[in-house]
């Protein structure tokens, strides 16, 4: 049952993440959260690794949460979900993408897309914000920490710097403070 | 000679995929680097065709580019291997990690050090907003669409997917309409 669930919510997915990585975290938050399969701030750590290790984000948290909510099995089933309509959808237009691109109904749907996904990031970008920061008090040390860490962050991603980079700064600054 | 081929496509996109950290578009100059100067894959504005239709269909880059290349270097069976290829790196590293991860996270140097990492997450989260954010039209359409996919799922708590649905809906009528006044 739960390998069934797996599957079918990564498969869903799969089949809306438009425009990359990140485009997923929205989707996958929202799924993840209901299904109370993972933690908000365990998400964020999910991320970090993913960045972290090679290969696509999605099928790196797929994997991970897969894992983490029902080991091998589960790994394998959120995996083929989030494969499977990139997959399915590649063959499909492969024959003759170049009528698929020039499509209006793709290029309009396309159009609608773009903006809806870099609406939906910014939301999951505040919440998780929220969770990463004590919103009670604000003062905290840990929240004091974090805006260090913030700024440190934000000034490597402006240089340029490579995630992996920007990641182990961040946890080394966690581990000094 | 075939099966040949088929092998091939899988060690290539083996090789990309466990090369490619991040990936989406990092992952491109090692694509093309294999598949249309190593392997003559395919031919140079065929590589740009690729990212034309792995940004205008689901799904991670790197699904689509092996898909798209595999199927046409080996057919279905050359899809099956080029994908197969390139998820599995990761698929393995990431089982790997989670095992390490579940026995070393009770330390508290290991809790602090990701106390910090969350921190830096939301500046790549953002940094990845900011540049998706760059790359949209500038038009009021745009706009309109980005304040209402918005207050839908910040305040309404509309499911991801409808909101998604709706909004490419939106996109497709516009579309039409404009083709219309187009033609009058």
């Amino acid at each position: 049952m739960i390998l069934l669930q797996l599957f079918w919510e990564f498969l869903k997915i799969g089949a809306f993440t438009f425009g990359g990585g990140y485009a997923m975290l929205p989707l996958m938050r929202q799924v993840v959260l209901a299904h109370r399969w993972t933690t908000e701030s365990r998400i964020v750590d999910f991320i970090a690794v993913s960045e972290s290790t090679p290969g696509p984000l999605a099928v790196n948290m797929s994997t991970y949460i897969g894992a983490e909510t029902a080991g091998l099995s589960g790994a394998l089933a959120a995996t083929l979900g989030v494969v499977l309509p990139s997959f399915l959808i590649i063959l499909l237009i492969s024959g003759n993408y170049r009528k698929f691109q020039a499509s209006p109904v793709v290029k309009g749907a396309m159009e609608g897309l773009r903006p809806a996904v870099v609406a939906l990031i910014a939301v999951a970008l505040l919440s998780v914000a929220g969770s990463v920061f004590d919103t009670e008090t604000m003062l905290s040390r840990a929240n004091l920490t974090g805006a260090l860490t913030v700024f440190v962050a934000a000034f490597l991603c402006y240089k340029k710097k490579h995630p992996i980079l920007i990641i182990a700064v961040s946890a080394l600054i966690g581990m000094a403070l | 000679m075939k099966r040949g081929t088929i092998r091939e496509l899988f060690v290539t996109f083996f090789k990309i995929g466990a090369f490619t950290f991040g990936g989406g578009y990092a992952m491109i100059p090692l694509v093309r680097r294999e598949v249309v100067e190593e392997k003559k894959w395919l031919a140079e504005e065929e590589m740009f065709d690729l990212i034309a239709i792995a940004e205008s269909t689901p799904g991670p880059l790197a699904i689509n580019a092996a898909t798209f290349v595999g199927n046409r270097v080996g057919g279905v069976p050359g899809a099956l291997a080029a994908t197969l290829g390139v998820v599995l790196p990761s698929f393995l590293i990431i089982l790997l990690i989670a095992g390490i991860l579940a026995r070393v996270e009770r330390f508290t140097i290991v809790q602090k050090a990701f106390r910090g990492i969350r921190a830096g997450v939301l500046v790549l989260i953002a940094s990845a907003l900011v540049s998706l954010f760059r790359q949209l039209s500038r038009r009021a359409f745009t706009y309109a669409v980005l304040a209402a996919a918005f207050a839908a799922a910040c305040f309404l708590q509309a499911d991801s997917i409808v909101i998604l649905i709706l909004c490419a809906l939106c996109g497709v009528v516009r579309n039409a309409l404009a083709k219309k006044r187009e033609k009058r």
